[in-house]
């Protein structure tokens, strides 16, 4: 069979796609089937879509919260930062009740991809808020356990019915690699103001949360042993800092020590590239 | 609970999770085991001597269905049923190449398109994602996909092996679907570049039509299909 062009060929084809769409408006099983499909997969894609918009708010409003997160470290009075942000999570925490809304009566799963990024980005958040507060890794059911939401129902007003949200345990551990990058810069950060202790017990915390990971191993999914890799360079960096402070600082007036991890920070970016 | 015991958590959620699909792998494996007899035996109809035995050929199939629902009713028990969509990816494939086998099963037995209810039936799960192991609609798709390549192929079979009476009634079929599939809205996903596929099929096919009509070969078919 050799390939035809030319007129004849494609005048024949109009008149056949032309005949298959006047098919299409008549009523065969086919084409009732196929708009039953059409429905479906409509309905489907448009439940994403609107999962896919939600995760973005929480990424970008998350990330808000990190980056003032990170001033607690050059302002006299901490708790008008961490305040703000607990309130910036909380709205966070009600685009999650969205999700978990639209995620009502369907198998979660579905949709996961939708809004595991806005997930992540939220559990690097409130796992940084917590540490930056309480110096301690929170936990999966304490993030759980503020993800209960109250409804008031279409059906009867009056009845209230309660809507949880669950992170996953995957989820949560990709959040919390993500967090070991902002806990590495606040260390970095509050060397730079003078804050000779934070980096020590960062240290410890991040060598902690390596270990962690090291113990996982390659049984998590796929990304975690991807970022793996920046977890390393994190701890590598911080454990840098504190040997610098531990040898050096007692040489260097605190007012140059921002300068001296300036410049060692910027050597280790250039080579590593983008963190 | 400190950080020790929060990665030892997750670990053993982990682990357990590797488990299921552990197991779920197994049962997979059957399936594409199966899946592989029936076409084995289906693939034998684009033989010019396997045209007059498409009668036992689908009785053959049929009974290896037998053993599909079986693989079926095993795998739904390897996980709990409202985490379908968790370990999905396991058995997409399988699932698809099943519903392509059905579907080719019914095609030559009835030359019309399985619906999805059939389908269903014939792999012992559900259609409806509530009452348990059910079949995708994507996945019931793919495989009518599928089967439009192998249509594509029966057509060209079909003359060598002298029947010049299937070729338009595969031809008005695939058209038919070619329709249907164009009133979908369809994302840029695996299954969007497998439709992309199908016109190559409707092209072949109309090139094997027009091959036979302008030899004088062909005679319009009747709506029943008729030689």
């Amino acid at each position: 069979m050799n390939k035809r062009e030319g007129e004849g060929w494609s005048r024949r084809n109009a008149e056949a796609a032309q005949e298959r769409d006047a098919l299409a408006n008549s009523s065969s099983p086919v084409i009732a089937a196929f708009k039953v499909f059409q429905q479906e997969l409509d309905t489907r894609h448009d439940k994403y879509e609107r999962l896919v918009k939600i995760s973005r708010d929480i990424t970008i409003e998350s990330k808000r919260s990190i980056f003032l997160l990170h001033r607690v470290t050059n302002i006299p009075d901490p708790e008008v930062v961490l305040n703000e942000a607990e309130s910036k999570l909380d709205g966070v925490r009600q685009k999650i009740g969205q999700i978990a809304e639209e995620l009502r009566g369907e198998d979660i799963y579905q949709f996961h991809r939708a809004f595991t990024p806005g997930i992540q980005e939220y559990v690097e958040a409130i796992t940084f808020l917590h540490y930056i507060r309480h110096r301690s890794l929170i936990s999966l059911e304490e993030i759980n356990a503020k993800l209960v939401f109250m409804k008031t129902g279409n059906a009867d007003p009056k009845v209230p019915h309660v809507l949880t949200f669950q992170v996953t345990p995957a989820d949560y551990l990709l959040g919390v690699a993500d967090l070991t990058g902002e806990l590495m810069r606040l260390c970095i950060g509050s060397v730079g103001n003078g804050d000779i202790d934070t980096p020590f017990q960062l240290s410890q915390f991040l060598r902690q949360i390596h270990d962690g990971f090291s113990y996982i191993g390659n049984t998590g999914p796929y990304e975690v042993s991807k970022k793996l890799h920046t977890l390393r360079q994190s701890l590598g960096k911080v454990e840098d800092a504190c040997y610098t402070l531990r040898v050096r600082g007692s040489e260097i007036p605190k007012h140059m020590l921002a300068d001296v991890f300036c410049t060692r920070t910027t050597h280790m970016d250039t080579e590593e590239g983008v963190v | 609970m400190s950080v020790t015991e929060m990665f030892s958590y997750i670990q053993g959620f982990l682990s357990a999770d590797q488990d299921v699909r552990e197991d779920i792998r197994k049962v997979v494996q059957n399936l594409e085991q199966t899946a592989r007899e029936i076409l084995t035996v289906l693939q034998s109809v684009h033989q010019p001597s396997g045209f007059k035995e498409i009668p036992s050929k689908c009785a053959r199939a049929r009974e290896l269905f037998c053993t599909v629902r079986t693989h079926m009713a095993e795998l739904k028990t390897k996980f709990p049923a409202e985490q379908y969509y968790r370990f999905h990816e396991h058995w997409r494939f399988v699932l698809q190449r099943l519903v392509f086998l059905a579907a080719f099963v019914v095609y030559l037995e009835s030359e019309a398109l399985v619906t999805r209810e059939e389908v269903a039936q014939i792999l012992g799960i559900e259609v409806v994602r509530e009452k348990g192991f059910h079949l995708d609609v994507e996945d019931f798709l793919a495989g009518v996909l599928i089967m439009a390549s192998e249509l594509s192929r029966l057509a060209v079979n079909s003359v060598t092996a002298g029947d010049y009476g299937r070729p338009l009634r595969i031809s008005n079929f695939i058209n038919e679907l070619d329709s249907g599939f164009r009133l979908l809205n369809l994302k840029n996903d695996p299954l969007r570049k497998r439709y992309d596929g199908l016109k190559y099929d409707v092209k072949k096919i109309e090139e094997v039509v027009y091959d036979l009509s302008i030899r004088g070969l062909a005679k319009e078919p009747e709506s029943g299909g008729d030689k």
